[in-house]
């Protein structure tokens, strides 16, 4: 970029990160934009919708008075932390088998749990159905906490797999020979090293399963059990009838923990991604 | 006592032959040296040594413990690797500390054993650093230094000066070998190159496609290599090879090229009984091709220089006489151009005969 000359910059750089960032933040600034909006200025075809000319928090007060908005914040988020700790420690193990152990069938386990990611969610759900009516947990949290990891664990063992090959064997073979056994090793080495493949891999389950919503309208009826996504869409949509104001307050407030996590670890999530492994 | 004893050990790798019946006694306090290029098998019979390998077959005895199953943690050895394996997450302290912290050594000794070994290298300053802080030789050093805290009766290093710049390896090189003195302990060191073999080694086994070749201090290496695979693979610049067919001129044997013949000392024509009127490689030093004033048919080679190179102490003068490509190393005195006409005489006490079909040394 040395010597490049500004107005080039501004063609080739700047302009599409403009149009691009435009592109991909009108969805909430329209969400956003809309919480604050009474019913009448939301419907009045003459005023300009992409101000708020006068603002209300009747959206937000509705949310969290006339439904049960935070039972279903805090469902999705014991279901989210749940099965993101049942993934990890799962896929944890299985990468690391896979990748290092070398047993007979590794190359095949892999290819197997990845098969296991190609089935869609929404043929995948039928017959988890009737296994989660078998075990008698229909309606409950844990019919989620259980079925989530089904797509967790492929995705979170591929890109662990990527990451645990980054490290160098021999640093293993050293502690081997200075007499530590595989699960130290698993601890003490592979584990501090990996932690920034371990926290996108933790980020990325847990984002998947706060906005999951096939598994949770098929799976909960109860009001009380709702996750976020399905509480929203069944109780603020009544037939033909949107509240599109109190509906917006709820998906901004159910993004935020979310864009918090992320802000959080971004860092990390990054360098994960691209198994970055810095000596 | 750590001699390490193997015995008909082989190794493969599903149909591949990676080591193949190999056998070395290894002395007490002896700095062997493993050489060959890569692909060789030298690694791989580290390894096994290390008990990072399985064996297919054979025996590897340390002292008089059969180890072929025990697990590299009951092996009493240390090993050095090619990339250090440093733990990038821990001090300097931390690495070296880590090897008696999981075999449960008290405390103060591990404090006192780091400090020793830190004292011997001169890394003490270097104690609370992270490896990524530290250069490619200090880094060797800690990786060194790891292993001499444990005190292992067997150190494996796996060619451990290659990741360094050409000055720091010969420094290196020489602190390796001191502190071996002061170790004195049982070394295996694998390398792929010949100088690094040559200086440290106490004896060097030469490998090539998972075959020992010749084993020996490395002067018997130098002085008679059993095939030309190890004539050509010690010295450098490499020896010179040629075919050249046997012949009587006279009283005397010779050796005939198309373009020049070289009559053999007594002591070189005994060796070549049945041979006569046959062909047979002939391989001579750089350095013992020495500068003739004039030539004489029979003692001296009549050659055309093609490429000059000065090192400084010598000059490399690649000439050719007639077909065959040579090679001399000559005094840095010596004034010589390319295209100038140039006269070799070969020491013939150092000429070296090969049958040309198995490529050992005509004995």
């Amino acid at each position: 970029m040395v010597g490049e000359r500004f107005g080039s910059k501004l063609i080739k750089f700047y302009t599409p990160l403009v149009l691009y960032l435009v592109f991909l933040l009108f969805p909430f600034y329209w969400m956003a934009n809309t919480v604050f909006k009474s019913d009448i200025e939301l419907y009045d075809l003459a005023l300009n919708p992409l101000y708020i000319h006068s603002p209300t928090f009747d959206n937000v007060a509705h949310l969290f008075t006339q439904t049960i908005f935070l039972r279903w914040m805090w469902n999705t988020f014991f279901v989210a932390i749940l099965a993101t700790i049942i993934s990890l420690a799962a896929s944890l193990l299985a990468a690391y088998a896979i990748q290092r152990l070398q047993f007979k069938t590794s190359g095949p386990t892999g290819v197997a749990i990845f098969l296991g990611y190609l089935v869609p969610q929404t043929i995948l759900f039928i017959p988890l159905a009737h296994i989660i009516f078998k075990l008698r947990l229909w309606d409950s949290l844990w019919s989620l906490i259980l079925t989530y990891p089904t797509f967790l664990i492929p995705f979170c063992t591929w890109l662990l797999m990527g990451y645990f090959k980054s490290i160098p064997k021999e640093m293993e073979e050293c502690a081997m020979i200075d007499g530590t056994s595989r699960i130290n090793i698993f601890r003490k080495i592979i584990l501090p090293l990996c932690l920034p493949g371990i926290l996108s891999a933790g980020i990325f389950c847990f984002t998947l399963s706060w906005n999951e919503f096939i598994y949770a309208l098929a799976f909960i009826s109860a009001t009380t059990s709702k996750t976020v996504p399905i509480g929203l869409v069944t109780e603020l949509v009544r037939g033909d009838v949107y509240h599109w104001g109190p509906l917006m307050a709820g998906a901004l407030c159910a993004s935020v923990p979310v864009a918090l996590v992320y802000s959080f670890f971004v860092e990390h999530y990054v360098a994960g991604m691209t198994g970055a492994l810095k000596e | 006592m750590a001699e390490v004893r193997l015995e008909n050990i082989s190794k493969h790798f599903n149909k591949v032959i990676a080591v193949d019946d190999f056998n070395l006694s290894i002395k007490d306090r002896e700095f062997v040296v493993l050489v060959g290029p890569s692909g060789c098998g030298k690694t791989t019979t580290l390894r096994m040594i290390a008990g990072l390998e399985a064996i297919t077959e054979g025996n590897i005895y340390i002292g008089d413990r059969l180890i072929n199953r025990l697990p590299a943690k009951d092996r009493n050895i240390a090993m050095v690797f090619q990339n250090y394996a440093l733990y990038p997450h821990m001090t300097v302290y931390q690495n070296m500390a880590f090897g008696l912290e999981q075999r449960k050594a008290p405390k103060e000794e591990i404090k006192q054993r780091v400090r020793e070994a830190a004292k011997i290298l001169g890394i003490q300053d270097l104690m609370d650093r992270r490896p990524k802080q530290l250069s490619g030789g200090q880094r060797q050093r800690v990786a060194v230094g790891r292993a001499i805290v444990r005190k292992p009766e067997v150190f494996l290093f796996d060619e451990p000066l290659s990741n360094l710049d050409a000055k720091l390896r010969v420094q290196t090189r020489v602190e390796l070998k001191k502190l071996h003195e002061r170790l004195a302990t049982t070394i295996v060191y694998v390398t792929n190159d010949q100088v690094e073999a040559m200086t440290m080694g106490d004896r060097i086994v030469v490998m090539k496609d998972g075959l020992i070749q010749q084993v020996g201090a490395p002067l018997e290496l130098y002085n008679s290599p059993t095939n030309i695979f190890v004539a050509g693979f010690i010295g450098s610049p490499a020896m010179n090879f040629f075919e050249a067919e046997l012949v009587h001129s006279g009283e005397r044997l010779s050796v005939q090229t198309d373009s020049f013949r070289i009559d053999l000392s007594p002591k070189k024509a005994a060796l070549t009984e049945g041979y006569s009127e046959k062909k047979v490689i002939v391989g001579i030093r750089p350095e013992d091709l020495l500068e003739a004033r004039e030539h004489v048919t029979g003692k001296t080679i009549q050659t055309t220089v093609e490429v000059v190179e000065p090192i400084g102490s010598e000059i490399y003068v690649n000439v050719s006489a007639g077909e065959v490509p040579l090679t001399a190393s000559v005094d840095r005195k010596a004034r010589v151009k390319p295209h100038q006409e140039f006269v070799v005489e070969p020491s013939l006490d150092y000429l070296h005969l090969f049958d040309i079909r198995n490529e050992n040394t005509l004995s």
